[in-house]
């Protein structure tokens, strides 16, 4: 299998196994190139990237431009708030105005979950979800399991708790088809409000109380509360989800054994984890970053191979 | 499809003794020199050299490096297949050293090109040579020509040149492969 199966990357519903397994023996030849003194490689010279943004980003929309810029391909950068969608131009208007200056790839992020799926069916491009509503983030669910497999050695096996927010959550649901199909075990953990309903139908676990879940598992997602997704209360207070849900290096010393936390970014320091947790060496916040360039950098390398 | 012997394991053998002799004489201590061999068939002779230099000559430290140039190479989206990379291990720099690229078989041009492309990422080197198990003449599209060669053949454009080595195909032979 040298070929990835599909020709977007729209969620990681659509990949197969070997799929991940060739976007991460790729990442790890980036990975090297990204530590060298001089951290670019031609091979996207004659390829042109748009990356639009329909909903706001920091760094999704930095680790692409910089892995766009690794592979030497040309980037356009384009936010829905600067431009005509606020004039009232239709989606596959905007998208194909873009093409018809000859770009090759789209990165999006909207907040309608299925645009990207949407898109990929009207225009002539290769589509990129880099964040569909509350649908999916794969690059962010692939650079999750790549942080894993980096510090344990393998995801196979092993043991997840994705901590919060999972109703609204893409980034949960991506890592969740991600987990599953590279063999790992998951639960999922927060408020009875946040869990939806048919979870157990993805093949995973519910846990009420944190302690249990974290002394369950091996390592610990935890996941941001997305305070502008929240159009009603699904919680009393922010103090008191910190308290049930918030994990502090108290409650990691209570436990018998050393796991690893992961947060997707950006911290609500003292919500989810507290400073002393996010800045402690069990974290592998900043890993995951950096290996989000050589994730993106993969992902945009082999959807490219595939222009013809 | 017809193969014929181009050169045997004892010849192999000789010639590359022979490369090893010229590097030396060339490179002496090879303090400021360095041998990078190109993934994946250039590597072996580049192993190869490395360890007669060291057993046979008594070179007390060579540094060897691997070299990938998949993300260099100037057919990326031309052919069916997604080019797939492997891996790169050079852990010294190279500015201000003599580099000798180390491949198999040398056609084309193309890449040793793309090898010389890579190269600038690790820095400016003083000198760069080029040692070649096999040289197939009169099928360059670029003006490289190796400063060490180990056998000159003649082969067209739909033959072959296949090169196993023992560590990894169980023997070491070299064939010229006609369809």
């Amino acid at each position: 299998m040298s070929e990835l199966s599909v020709h977007h990357l729209l969620g990681i519903k659509y990949l197969k196994e070997s799929d991940i397994q060739l976007i991460f023996e790729t990442a790890d030849h980036f990975k090297e190139v990204i530590n060298r003194s001089i951290k670019k490689v031609p091979s996207l010279r004659d390829i042109t990237i748009a990356n639009i943004f329909f909903e706001n980003s920091t760094r999704t929309k930095l680790s692409f431009e910089l892995a766009e810029k690794r592979l030497s391909a040309d980037v356009l950068n384009f936010s829905a708030s600067q431009s005509s969608v606020t004039k009232g131009e239709t989606l596959i208007d905007t998208v194909n105005n873009i093409l018809a200056m000859k770009v090759d790839m789209v990165v999006m992020r909207h907040p309608n979950p299925g645009a990207g799926i949407f898109l990929s069916k009207h225009v002539n491009a290769a589509i990129i979800n880099a964040g569909d509503g509350a649908h999916e983030h794969p690059t962010q669910a692939l650079l999750d399991s790549y942080s894993i497999r980096e510090k344990l050695g393998d995801v196979a096996n092993k043991n997840v708790l994705i901590v919060g927010d999972i109703l609204h959550s893409r980034v949960a649901l991506s890592n969740i088809f991600a987990l599953k199909l590279q063999g790992a075990n998951v639960k999922v953990c927060g408020p009875k409000t946040l869990i939806p309903k048919h979870i157990g139908s993805l093949g995973v676990g519910v846990v009420s109380d944190l302690k249990t879940g974290l002394e369950w598992c091996d390592v610990a997602n935890m996941l941001r509360i997305q305070n502008e997704r929240l159009d009603i209360s699904y919680f009393p207070t922010t103090r008191e989800y910190t308290k049930q849900f918030g994990v502090n290096k108290g409650l990691l010393n209570s436990l018998d054994k050393e796991i690893v936390i992961m947060h997707p970014g950006p911290i609500n320091r003292g919500v989810e984890i507290t400073s002393d947790v996010a800045d402690s060496k069990q974290t592998i916040i900043l890993n995951q970053v950096e290996n989000g360039v050589a994730i993106r950098m993969a992902v945009l390398y082999l959807l490219a191979s595939k222009i013809k | 499809m017809s193969q014929k012997i181009l050169l045997s394991s004892k010849e192999i053998h000789i010639i590359l003794h022979r490369l090893a002799c010229q590097l030396l004489e060339n490179h002496l201590d090879f303090t400021n020199t360095v041998l990078i061999g190109i993934q994946p068939r250039g590597i072996f002779v580049a192993e190869r050299l490395c360890d007669i230099l060291k057993t046979k000559y008594g070179v007390a430290h060579i540094d060897l490096g691997v070299l990938d140039i998949t993300f260099y190479r100037d057919d990326f989206r031309r052919g069916d297949k997604t080019l797939e990379a492997t891996k790169t291990k050079i852990n010294f720099l190279i500015e201000d050293k003599n580099v000798v690229l180390i491949d198999d078989v040398l056609y084309t041009g193309r890449s040793i090109n793309a090898a010389l492309t890579a190269l600038q990422s690790f820095g400016r080197p003083a000198e760069v040579e080029l040692l070649t198990l096999i040289d197939r003449r009169f099928s360059r599209h670029l003006p490289i020509q190796p400063n060490y060669r180990g056998r000159q053949v003649d082969a067209i454009d739909g033959e072959k040149v296949k090169v196993l080595w023992k560590e990894n195909d169980g023997k070491d032979i070299i064939y010229l492969i006609k369809k």
